[in-house]
């Protein structure tokens, strides 16, 4: 993995209200890099992105809204932030239902400049 | 019948993408032209494998035509990509019944009522499973008819809101149409392209959050190319889809869909 790529997950973990960033292969929904707080499942949440993140992508092509570029997934406790890198990479980030969700967008943004 | 297939036929061979081929294979499949039926199903199945209603349709022409092996394969992948479907769950439900497994029957027409505990059609079903009545013409279990032929959805949900004939949309946890209606920014209705696709996003979130261990999921957000959505569940029981383009961000988008959620509620409650 890049150092940028390294400095790009590092930079969306200190935003505050995040306990995890990681970079996921859009295909088979593994892990390519991560930076987890301890009892956040990397594989897990690995895994269940990818396949949001497909069955939105195909909701959006239908509606003509063209691929989704960013999606924020709200939860009662928490939630789960993602942007594409390039086709075959998600930057998904894990977080507090409080979070900055404009200032996390901005750092996924950059790290998905970062990955490809 | 004859014209509404003619018409449809037309209109699928104009655009061989359109969702037509949905309706077209289930009036084929009523009138007993399972050839042409199942012909419609794979062209469509083709250009959209990822649709729970094409496979659905595709696995009750195989029903039709006695090959239930394959109608089994067909709605269990209409299971895996919409849990919530109900005429998969009905057609499983016939298919089990058929070699004798009343249990999975039932447990299947019991997840069909769940979901759907209005329809006439399962509890028919149970009653012939229980030996409380007869099998209707001939067939162990009445096969499960498309919801696609059903009336065009009720408009009114959204009336006074603004982009209620475009950029609205409610469906049932089956992912079935209840009002509203979504069109593209030039013009083209994808109200059923999308909503055949939601069921499946909805029970990702949920599956997603719960996993992760993050509570109850209460709602999603995208920003496309060309415009935002942002989805909900008004109810346990309903999504609801707001459809935007880019001049409306996507935290005023929340705001709109707070209040087409209420309006949704409103509606709904005074359906029961």
């Amino acid at each position: 993995m890049s150092a940028r790529l390294v400095r790009a997950l590092d930079l969306i973990t200190r935003v505050r209200g995040v306990r995890g960033a990681m970079v996921v292969a859009r295909a088979d929904g593994l892990v390519v890099a991560e930076q987890l707080m301890e009892g956040i499942r990397g594989n897990t949440v690995a895994a269940l992105t990818a396949s949001l993140a497909g069955r939105l992508h195909r909701a959006m092509v239908a509606a003509g809204l063209g691929p989704s570029q960013f999606w924020h997934l709200q939860c009662e406790q928490g939630a789960v932030l993602a942007v594409p890198a390039g086709a075959a990479l998600l930057i998904v980030a894990v977080a507090e239902p409080e979070v900055n969700v404009g200032l996390v967008r901005l750092e996924l943004l950059r790290a998905a400049e970062a990955a490809v | 019948m004859s014209e509404d297939i003619k018409h449809l036929s037309a209109e699928l061979a104009r655009d061989p993408q359109s969702l037509v081929f949905l309706r077209l294979g289930e009036l084929l499949r009523q009138k007993r032209q399972f050839e042409a039926a199942a012909r419609v199903a794979v062209h469509g199945l083709e250009r959209h494998e990822h649709l729970a209603d094409a496979h659905d349709l595709y696995a009750r022409i195989l029903a039709d035509r006695h090959d239930y092996e394959r109608a089994f394969d067909e709605w269990d992948m209409t299971l895996r990509i919409a849990p919530h479907h109900t005429g998969a769950l009905k057609g499983l439900a016939f298919l089990y019944f058929k070699v004798g497994d009343l249990a999975q029957a039932e447990a299947h027409l019991q997840a069909a009522h769940k979901i759907a505990p209005d329809d006439p059609s399962i509890g028919q079903a149970f009653a012939v499973i229980r030996g409380e009545a007869p099998a209707p013409g001939g067939e162990p279990l009445p096969l499960p008819v498309a919801e696609h032929v059903a009336p065009l959805p009720d408009t009114r949900v959204f009336a006074g809101l603004e982009g209620a004939q475009e950029g609205l949309l409610l469906l049932d946890a089956a992912g079935l149409v209840l009002g509203g209606a979504l069109k593209t920014q030039e013009g083209a209705d994808v109200t059923e392209a999308v909503a055949a696709y939601l069921a499946g996003v909805s029970h990702e979130a949920m599956r997603t959050a719960k996993l992760l261990g993050l509570g109850g999921w209460r709602g999603l957000s995208a920003e496309g190319q060309s415009g935002h959505v942002h989805l909900g569940q008004p109810t346990a029981d309903s999504l609801l889809l707001v459809m935007r383009d880019h001049a409306v961000p996507l935290g005023r988008l929340a705001l709109l869909a707070q209040r087409a959620a209420q309006a949704a509620r409103r509606w709904l409650e005074r359906q029961q």
